[in-house]
């Protein structure tokens, strides 16, 4: 099956520092693919390059292909078209996300009218139908409520049905549900699954969540300071995490482990912090990783494939001997 | 204890819905529906849904309260009213030219019924130029603030949400007008222009428009920033949609409150003009009456004193609209936004 996305070596430059470092992945259609990391290693810019929606002062470099186009090669003009139509993405804070003097029926239209050819009486209807799709109850009166008449987990569903109101083929959620709380976050995240089904599209989860990556991925890549560090199925990832920082993250997870109480020990943590995006030499988690050797302040350590969907960046990983092949697939 | 052993029977099953060992195919979503998580339909309310909804206003409702339970801004629209129904009906009352001679000059206020509020030095009715002037400070008022507020709106709108070298020119473009004293440049521009209504419209929004673009400039860069607006790119919005569908709507209260200040300014300004002489000749206004009665101010003060109450009451009633407007629209003062 042919990728609906493939980003290649994406990298973000600030004209101080480079956020993201020679990022690549793929995400295939209806598949939902989780990016996973810590504050600051570059999830959400990695997002944002994809929308084209980079502040300013950054530039992207590399390849990011969707659908056959190289999003950033496109004039703003044509980005405009994809965007909202093709690729659509829903933010972290639903309170502020909603413009605060158009009711919610506006914002819906709005964008239904910019993409499609239609009329405003159809694009009401339209607009009612996909706030039926996200269970709002009662669409047809919430339809002229103002975003803040709506609860958290309401607007971040009129959030929702504003991404998916022109089919998009790829939805990317950037912490979507970080804000909201947790059995709303639920609903929230069945919803997205139950969209990704119905409408046949990708969806990029961001998030720090691992719990929320264990129930709902369908392929997990892991981030540390702007790279890729570690990619497979979310089962195996989390059942034997190759790359150290893995490991840590999910040895600092308190809702992974079965027969473990959270009262029944300290939560290991990873010592020390990421390190500034600016970085220095060699592998960007050494000074806090346990297994480093003193060749990891050298080299950035490459990319190396353990089997067809598995990638870790770090040599000195207990990968299994069944694995005959490993092979450096570049960084 | 009865009644709890129905609960206690049952077994609860707090665990996530158990995902299957290997990965879902991604090629096959729909071959495995989710489980059901249980009680998804029960929540608490939350703190803010429930303050949200005990404020309970909708769109404009609530700050249309504030504004009316204000007697000083209901004070203000009153007296506009009276003003603004005294230039409509100005010629119904008075059909014939208010600068013809009409009776015996000097006369005082309540001396001659005919004439209540007198006549000046050349013998025309005052209460006649009174409502005749109305005309034309509203009209230039209200035209000058709509000018300068479109000049100033688009001007700054597109400083504040380009950004960047667009920025710089357009505010040192603004410093410019800033750094000459406004009624200078008033003066000088409406006597280089025949001083006809439409010339000194032009000039009061020629020096008025730089406070609007400051304005609009400083709010469009907030709100430039915030997040629908990224949202709003996010869908593919174009620049000209964004400005004024997504971000104008949300810098309104404080234009305004400002444009209702503009107008007061704006009616001073035209009154200085005419006082100088440097009015529209031909049509009688409340700066030119005072203007013609300063010369015998000693012996017929009432000739100076009305037309200056008129203004003085006018710009006052627009300044308590403006406080009324303010107190109403501005976001320190309102829960939400």
């Amino acid at each position: 099956m042919a990728a609906l996305l493939d980003v290649r070596d994406l990298s973000v430059r600030f004209p101080s520092a480079e956020p993201v470092k020679g990022v690549s992945f793929t995400a295939n259609p209806g598949e939902m693919l989780a990016i996973v990391g810590e504050s600051g290693s570059g999830k959400s810019l990695t997002a944002l390059a994809l929308m084209g929606l980079l502040p300013r002062q950054a530039r992207a470099g590399g390849q990011i292909s969707f659908d056959g186009r190289d999003l950033l090669s496109l004039r703003e003009r044509d980005l405009r078209r994809i965007r909202g139509r093709d690729i659509a993405m829903i933010f972290q804070e639903p309170m502020t996300s909603l413009n605060p003097v158009l009711t919610i029926g506006d914002q819906i239209v709005e964008v239904l009218r910019i993409h499609e050819d239609l009329s405003r009486r159809h694009a009401r209807a339209r607009a009612i139908e996909l706030l039926e799709l996200v269970s709002i109850p009662e669409p047809a009166r919430r339809i002229d409520d103002y975003p803040h008449q709506l609860s958290g987990g309401m607007r971040q569903r009129v959030m929702i049905a504003i991404a998916v109101a022109c089919n998009p083929k790829l939805l990317i959620a950037d912490e979507a549900t970080t804000a909201l709380d947790v059995t709303i976050q639920a609903q929230v995240l069945q919803l997205l699954d139950n969209l990704r089904v119905k409408l046949n599209m990708a969806v990029i989860l961001i998030t720090h969540d691992l719990g929320i990556v264990a129930q709902w991925a369908d392929r997990v890549v892991v981030m540390y300071a702007g790279r890729k560090i570690e990619e497979g199925f979310p089962g195996p990832v989390f059942d034997t995490p190759y790359h150290p920082y893995t490991r840590g993250l999910l040895a600092a997870s308190p809702r992974l482990k079965a027969d473990y109480h959270y009262s029944d020990g300290p939560l290991s943590e990873i010592p020390g912090s990421i390190i500034s995006a600016s970085g220095e030499r060699g592998c960007s988690f050494r000074p806090r990783c346990p297994v480093a050797r003193p060749a990891c302040a050298f080299a950035v350590p490459e990319l190396l494939s353990v089997s067809a969907e598995r990638q870790v960046a770090c040599p000195y990983v207990p990968i299994p001997s069944e694995v005959a092949h490993v092979a450096s697939v570049g960084r | 204890m009865n009644k709890l052993g129905t609960y206690a029977a049952e077994t609860i099953d707090l665990e996530p819905p158990a995902r299957a060992e290997t990965a879902r195919p991604a090629t096959n979503p729909a071959a495995q529906p989710a489980a059901q998580p249980r009680w998804t339909h029960i929540h608490a309310p939350d703190v803010r849904a429930s303050a949200v909804r005990s404020t309970a206003w909708r769109g404009l409702r609530r700050e249309f309260k504030v504004f009316l339970s204000n007697p000083n801004a209901l004070f203000g629209v009153a007296f506009l009213l009276v003003v603004a129904l005294s230039a409509l009906l100005a010629s119904v009352i008075y059909p014939s030219d208010p600068m013809e001679m009409v009776a015996r000059p000097f006369l005082w206020p309540g001396q001659n019924v005919t004439y209540p509020l007198g006549t000046d030095s050349m013998g025309r009715d005052v209460l006649a130029g009174i409502l005749h002037g109305a005309r034309i400070s509203l009209t230039v008022g209200i035209a000058a603030t709509l000018l300068g507020l479109s000049a100033g709106i688009l001007i700054g709108a597109t400083a504040g949400y380009f950004g960047g070298i667009v920025d710089d020119i357009l505010v040192k473009f603004i410093e410019i007008f800033q750094t000459i004293p406004s009624f200078v440049l008033l003066v000088v521009l409406v006597a280089i222009a025949q001083p006809t209504t439409g010339t000194v419209t032009v000039a009061i929004a020629t020096v008025s428009w730089p406070t609007v673009a400051r304005l609009t400039r400083a709010e469009f860069r907030a709100i430039r920033e915030k997040d629908y607006v990224l949202a709003a790119r996010s869908l593919g919005f174009g620049h000209a949609r964004i400005i004024f569908r997504e971000i104008l709507p949300n810098a309104l209260p404080p234009l305004i409150v400002t444009s209702s200040v503009m107008v007061a300014s704006a009616i001073l300004m035209e009154s200085a003009l005419s006082f100088m002489g440097l009015g529209d000749p031909n049509r009688i206004s409340w700066g030119s009456m005072i203007g013609a009665g300063r010369d015998v101010i000693r012996t017929a003060w009432y000739l100076t004193a009305l037309p200056g109450l008129a203004i003085v009451f006018t710009v006052l009633a627009l300044n308590l609209i403006g406080d009324g407007l303010n107190d109403a629209l501005n976001p320190r003062f309102s829960e939400e936004r």
